[in-house]
């Protein structure tokens, strides 16, 4: 066999659409119910509850969110739920302009790393920000939970819609 | 510890391209059988097969690598896969040092092969499941993001502007246009164009990522007994590391990646190296963004923390400076088929500690040099060292 016997052409959408490639589009239909587990399924209903909460570590005494039920450092179990803040400070954040597969948005979506209030210094959590210029973004950034109303929460992340810029 | 020292003998691959009409098992076929060529052995002269590949939904077939072991050459031998995300082609290659080291085999065929081709609309789509389920998948992420956020950080942790990082993606895309195997090689690029590409996820545009690919690399590794048999030119593995941060990302300082520099003190310290920047003469860190080049030269202590930047711009990094990065393109130039990537990257620094690098040969003969990759969730770091 010699190399690469075929042209080495890339596949376009009208490629599919006119029937040009043999392809199989596969659903395994597979559903997951993920436990949430201990240390989550607290955090979950606390968000629900409209509250942020992290885990103490004997061994390191750091305060840790995500909660987690054993310090990876120390590997420990922890040994209390510690009530945080819902305000933080954005550690890095970007403006993306693109879905997964590749559409293209005119509004990004600013996801963000936000060290939580009252965590250890670097716990942070992944979120999104809102109600804020894309360009007035900075690293260092104040800001704080905007929650969705009590009757609309469900024990999710999505819990709290986004973070916005406080006063610092 | 008593060990056997390891050589590589023999290295081949496939063009990288952004789509190859042939199978998976082609592709292996392809690089292995150019891989033995080159030491002038065949299949009946190999003890084991190491196969490195990376996530099953990129194809989407469940054991890909037992599917895949025919092409690599995995009939009725024993074989293993290894599988660290993005960090695969440069474990696949320790896991065939270990198994030669332990005395167990003399011989190794260790076959990394990527097609993301197949994964349609886009291959990210099969990275989706990497967040966590509860508390990141809600939120809608693309795999940009995490890039974004780990690049934002390091450019604010040490000042950098995007010209600072524009110049990796220009050098190695030059680098590439000499590689006969390479996708996105350009003797033209500018850092203007770089910085007039499309913005993704800012500060993340078009021409800091590498394309999706398809190809695949083979080397062949060989206790020293059978290495000076085969060969004249051995090139010894000096040194293995690797090691894993914690998966809660978002606790970790994402300027620096200390997971690489736990992977290179562990292979320095096998090969004996106390002083890597007067010591490694040459160096392959993962590319998959421009970014990454700068964050995992200073993870191996080439350079200090936030000074990789200025480096690159006083030229030491080009292939006549004082350390050349990435001769080969890296995967910005050559191509990211995820382990193939890795491998490459191995086989180059193969290539040019025997001088048979071409085009791409760099001046001083060069006599040690490390690769390293990166991957699972911005969380593993491999490292290798060759020397002669």
């Amino acid at each position: 066999m010699k190399e690469h016997v075929y042209d080495t052409v890339y596949l376009r959408s009208k490629d599919f659409e006119e029937g040009r490639v043999l392809f199989e589009t596969w659903d395994p239909k597979a559903r997951y119910a993920w436990d949430a587990g201990v240390a989550i399924g607290r955090f979950l209903a606390e968000l629900k509850a409209g509250r942020l909460v992290g885990r103490h570590c004997p061994g390191c005494r750091r305060v840790l969110i995500p909660p987690r039920m054993v310090c990876e450092h120390c590997f420990l179990p922890t040994d209390a739920w510690v009530p945080l803040q819902d305000t933080g400070t954005v550690v890095t954040y970007s403006l993306c302009y693109i879905t997964w597969d590749m559409v293209h948005l005119k509004e990004p979506q600013i996801p963000a790393v936000i060290a939580i209030d009252g965590a250890s210094p670097g716990m942070g959590i992944m979120h999104l920000l809102g109600e804020v210029d894309p360009e007035a973004v900075k690293i260092g950034m104040r800001v704080q939970a905007v929650w969705k109303p009590a009757e609309e929460r469900t024990g999710a992340i999505t819990d709290i819609a986004y973070f916005k810029p406080v006063e610092s | 510890m008593s060990r056997d020292r390891v050589a590589i003998v023999g290295a081949g691959m496939t063009k990288f391209v952004r789509r190859a009409q042939e199978t998976p098992k082609e592709l292996a076929w392809e690089a292995a059988s150019k891989a033995l060529e080159s030491c002038e052995m065949t299949l009946d002269d190999i003890d084991a097969v190491v196969i490195g590949t990376a996530p099953e939904a990129f194809d989407g077939v469940h054991m890909k690598s037992e599917y895949l072991s025919d092409g690599a050459g995995g009939w009725g031998k024993p074989v293993i896969r290894g599988y660290v995300g993005g960090g695969t082609g440069v474990f696949s290659v320790i896991q065939g040092w270990y198994h030669v080291a332990s005395g167990l085999f003399d011989t190794v065929l260790v076959v990394c092969e990527e097609k993301m081709s197949s994964c349609q609309p886009h291959p990210q789509g099969a990275f989706l499941t990497i967040f966590d389920h509860t508390l990141e998948r809600p939120l809608g992420p693309n795999l940009l993001w995490i890039f974004a956020l780990e690049m934002n950080a390091y450019m604010s942790r040490y000042g950098l502007n995007k010209r600072d990082i524009a110049l990796v993606s220009v050098k190695n895309k030059r680098n590439a246009a000499d590689h006969p195997a390479a996708l996105l090689g350009d003797p033209n690029i500018t850092v203007e164009d770089v910085l007039n590409s499309e913005v993704l996820a800012w500060p993340v545009q078009r021409l800091d990522v590498s394309p999706i690919s398809d190809g695949a690399v083979a080397i062949v590794m060989a206790a020293e007994s059978v290495a000076r048999r085969v060969t004249n030119k051995p090139v010894w593995v000096e040194g293995v590391g690797w090691s894993l941060d914690t998966a809660y990302w978002t606790n970790r300082d994402l300027s620096y990646p200390t997971y690489v520099e736990e992977a290179a003190r562990m292979a320095y310290k096998m090969a004996g190296i106390t002083e890597p920047r007067k010591q490694i003469h040459i160096a392959e860190p993962y590319d998959p963004f421009d970014y990454k080049e700068l964050h995992h030269l200073e993870g191996l202590m080439l350079f200090d923390k936030g000074k990789a930047p200025e480096a690159t711009a006083l030229g030491i990094t080009q292939r006549d400076g004082d350390l050349p990065v990435c001769p080969s393109g890296g995967l910005l130039g050559v191509g990211n088929p995820i382990a193939a990537a890795g491998l490459m990257k191995v086989a180059e620094i193969f290539w040019q500690l025997r001088g048979e690098a071409g085009d791409r040969q760099v001046p001083g003969q060069p006599r040690r040099g490390v690769a390293q990759a990166w991957g699972d969730l911005m969380q593993v770091g491999t490292v290798v060292v060759l020397g002669i």
